[in-house]
């Protein structure tokens, strides 16, 4: 018995440092582990809360519709953060990006009349070009004056965040009397069966069919297709491209990047543009599919900053970004639910991730505990 | 006398017996056998990546052994960690030196043990009077308060010398001591240890340079691919005898060059003038010119200005006035990418900052400059099939170790990085070939290959222009040697008239003007 679980250790071990699915697998459940800690120190059962958000995710398919479109944007700006790493650059600016991307949507959605097919491209596409460019503004920066982009994006967040709050009190983008922007025009709409589910024979069809009703209830729509796409293509650029080499170059040494020919300069904002581009489509797919409109905010609303937590689950890997994203986007879809069902905090949700990312962030920690009882079970 | 007759009276104060270290499937260290005596200085000889610094980490404390034991004074000692190895009287010098660059010397070696009076309070007086005490006794003057960062990479090394001391080292390894060093500050290096051992402290001396070990060391162990080749007492052999044990087979020093006849000029430099980092001018007015078919030498101190002219040659630094010409075309202020297609191929002087993105794969990096182009890529789409192909065909040519295209650079010995960087310029097959320190850090055996390859460029009619500081090497290499002295070209000479006095005269700024 002493010896299998000496071999279990060592298996444990061996799988948490070498593979990095390992690895992220132990950091979530550890996180999960802490979350446990504080419910049970604040008076909770930690199962029954933890079972609490498990149903609330599973138990219905609207839940699972809700979480998959609460994990889309996640799921892009994660990508946007995570491309930028992969060529030595740290996007804080996600979040200013991704609200460039939502207010030019919204304002392509709404000021433009344009037939139904082609009117969504040409939002996506407008807030895509947009959310580039003001990327790309922190690479030009860093790469003409040598602004580290980290300061560079910071300033953009806010410029971004009170251009908007400027914009929704402006006349003709103001909805009147709201503080909100018009809603976009239906052909621009991404929602899927929306005008269908709202006339007679939707509505009397889905009440014979439940299971399609609950689904539909949701603002279900194509924009995490869409994500899983940008993931697929953003892999494929970085890894099978010549232009992903050459950003991977430039990421991963500059020195020897600029040696073998390639203009640093240009590839750093042309890494700035396409992270610039993916956090812009998350706020684009987020007017034309859930929320048709922009509203004042009075602070950052975090997509952009949950997206460097999941693109650090993710490992900066794209595909592991479609995993970490949706994983975020049920923690905090599930994890609202303890709050009403049994009154536990359900900011006990973000210690949980805070505690995911702190240990996929120090893994010497794990590896020091794990190494520890490797020892210990090697004297026993 | 052999080493067993000589070794036969002295005493041992460590011995390690059949340590055998495995990585995986890799086996570092293939039971071997190291004995150390007081106050003898014993070498660690092998080449790059043979397992020298895994059997002294080992020692250390940083790698526990898979097999084998280790007794220090005759006690059989369980090593953990380095704190362990400082209690049993083990000190080490790293390669790069771990100091705290704003603290004084007399801070650095006391870090950690400072000296304190009542209440915790550091005692400063008697930390500057023991430092003053142990350097006085062996003869390591160092000025105790100066900063790290305020005196020269000798110094810094008496100070991890010191640092040792301090904390009671009896026994001290050196990895690689010299690699940082002037020829001036080696020769007070080995009068160091000299001192050392009069005192009675024993000396582990890693390296591979045969010089230093014939001038130095009582003893050597030369290890080999891991494995234990032999223990030989040093006054019985010369550096050939350690060269062929240590690669495993006859090297010649000397390079095998044939007579040749050059040809045009291909490549000149006319009246550059380059600032460096600091906006001072570093390449003065410089006149220089290459011929097909012949190997330029530049010889010249470090510091006058060869760095910044590589630089500008090769489109990494702005030119203030001059002109670069090749094949009479102008490339003066011209950009990296400009200068490759001019067919000029570079041989980084830092490998691993310029010359290797480290974090690539072997084969990644052997298109670095062609990766866009077909066959490697179609429609900006990477063919992975066809830069495996490639990788594969430079690693046999080159001998590349390991014979693997998916290994990352990082994690290639120096002397097999640099075969890549060498595979990779000379297969772009270019007019001119700029080869910067291309030997610097390697071994004997790697050392012969890099020249056989300048001297292969040069038997195909290319121009070859090397650049080092090893006057060696500049003059069993190259065919002229120009002598730089404070970014001008002090005297150019053929190099079957040229003396070593003469050219280092000329490199003190003596020169023929």
């Amino acid at each position: 018995m002493k010896l299998t679980l000496k071999e279990l250790r060592k298996k444990l071990y061996i799988f948490a440092t070498e593979k990095t699915i390992g690895f992220t697998l132990i950091s979530i459940f550890l996180g999960l582990v802490v979350g446990a800690i504080f419910l049970a120190a604040a008076g909770f059962n930690p199962f029954q809360a933890y079972g609490i958000i498990l149903r609330g995710i599973f138990s219905k398919p609207s839940y699972i519709s809700y979480t998959i479109v609460r994990a889309t944007p996640l799921i892009l700006t994660g990508l946007s953060i995570a491309f930028a790493f992969k060529t030595g650059l740290f996007n804080i600016g996600a979040e200013g990006q991704y609200i460039i991307g939502a207010v030019v949507a919204t304002a392509a959605g709404y000021f433009l009349h344009l037939p139904l097919l082609i009117h969504i491209p040409v939002v996506i596409i407008s807030a895509v070009l947009a959310a580039g460019i003001w990327g790309g503004l922190a690479g030009y920066f860093k790469a003409k004056f040598g602004v580290h982009e980290v300061i560079s994006t910071i300033m953009l967040n806010w410029i971004a965040l009170y251009f908007q709050n400027f914009l929704i009190y402006t006349k003709g983008f103001q909805k009147p009397g709201g503080e909100t922007s018009h809603s976009i025009q239906p052909t621009a709409n991404m929602m899927i069966l929306k005008t269908w589910k709202q006339s007679e024979a939707g509505r009397e069809w889905l009440l014979q069919h439940p299971f399609w009703k609950d689904l539909l209830r949701t603002p279900m729509n194509w924009g995490f297709l869409i994500a899983v796409l940008m993931a697929v293509l953003v892999w494929f650029i970085l890894n099978k491209t010549a232009l992903g080499y050459r950003l991977r170059a430039v990421g991963f040494n500059k020195f020897a990047a600029e040696y073998g020919g390639i203009n640093v300069n240009k590839n750093m904002i042309i890494s700035m543009f396409i992270a610039g581009g993916l956090a812009g489509l998350a706020g684009a797919l987020q007017v034309v599919g859930v929320s048709h409109k922009v509203t004042l905010i009075a602070a950052m609303e975090g997509y952009g900053f949950d997206g460097i937590a999941v693109a650090l689950i993710a490992n900066s890997s794209a595909l592991g970004c479609i995993l970490a994203g949706l994983l975020f986007g049920a923690l905090k879809y599930g994890g609202a639910k303890i709050q009403p069902f049994m009154q536990a905090p359900s900011e006990v949700i973000n210690i949980v991730i805070g505690s995911i990312v702190f240990f996929i962030a120090i893994p010497k920690l794990i590896k020091v505990i794990l190494t520890r009882k490797n020892k210990k079970g090697g004297i026993k | 006398m052999g080493y067993e007759e000589v070794t036969q009276s002295l005493g041992k104060v460590v011995e390690m017996k059949n340590i055998t270290k495995k990585f995986g499937d890799f086996v570092a260290n293939d039971s071997v056998n190291l004995d150390v005596f007081k106050g003898k200085v014993h070498a660690l000889l092998g080449e790059n990546g043979a397992g020298k610094s895994t059997l002294m980490n080992i020692l250390y404390g940083l790698y526990s052994p898979t097999s084998g034991e280790i007794l220090i004074n005759g006690k059989k000692v369980d090593i953990t960690n380095p704190n362990v190895a400082i209690e049993h009287g083990i000190g080490m010098v790293h390669q790069h030196f771990m100091l705290v660059k704003p603290f004084t010397v007399a801070q650095n070696i006391i870090l950690g043990r400072e000296p304190t009076s009542k209440m915790s309070v550091l005692n400063m007086k008697k930390a500057l009077k023991d430092v003053k005490e142990i350097s006085d006794r062996y003869g390591l003057y160092v000025d105790p308060n100066a900063k790290i960062e305020d005196i020269s990479v000798g110094m810094q090394q008496r100070v991890e010398i010191l640092k040792a001391l301090y904390r009671g080292a009896e026994i001290l390894i050196l990895d690689e001591p010299t690699a940082v060093l002037t020829p001036q500050e080696i020769v007070e290096l080995i009068q160091i240890i000299k001192n050392l051992t009069k005192e009675g402290k024993s000396i582990i001396l890693i390296s591979h340079k045969l010089k230093e070990i014939i001038e130095a060391a009582d003893f050597c162990l030369i290890i080999r691919r891991g494995k234990h080749i032999d223990t030989v007492v040093v006054s019985e052999t010369d550096e050939e005898g350690l060269a062929s044990k240590m690669v495993g087979r006859e090297v010649s020093f000397s390079v095998a060059k044939e007579e040749k006849e050059a040809g045009d000029e291909i490549f000149s430099i006319e009246g550059l003038v380059v600032k460096d980092n600091r906006d001072i001018i570093a390449v003065d007015k410089l006149n220089l010119s290459v011929k097909k078919g012949e190997i330029l030498g530049l010889a010249g101190i470090d510091g006058n200005g060869q760095t910044e002219l590589l630089e500008a040659i090769t489109g990494l630094r702005k030119v203030e006035s001059g002109k670069i010409k090749i094949n009479g075309e102008d490339i003066t202020n011209s950009t990296p990418f400009q200068v490759i297609s001019k067919k000029i191929s570079h041989i980084p002087e830092d490998r691993q900052k310029r010359g290797l993105v480290l974090d690539f794969d072997i084969s990644e990096n052997t298109i670095l400059e062609n990766y866009y182009k077909n066959p490697f890529a179609k429609r900006g789409v990477l063919q992975y099939d066809n830069i495996k192909v490639y990788a594969k065909e430079l690693i046999d040519k080159f001998d590349v170790r390991p014979k693997e295209e998916t290994k990352m650079a990082r994690n290639l010995s120096g002397g097999n990085q640099q075969k890549v960087i060498i595979a990779r310029e000379v297969s772009n097959d270019p007019d001119l070939l700029i080869a910067a320190q291309p030997t610097r850090g390697l071994d004997v055996g790697a050392i012969e290959f890099v020249h056989k390859s300048l001297i292969e460029q040069r038997d195909n009619n290319k121009a070859v222009f090397l650049i080092s500081f090893e006057l060696d090497e500049i003059m069993n290499v190259s065919d002229r040697i120009a002598v730089i002295y404070e970014g001008k070209i002090v005297g150019i000479v053929d190099a079957k008239d040229a003396e070593v006095e003469k050219l280092g005269l000329m490199m003190a700024g003596g020169g023929n003007e």
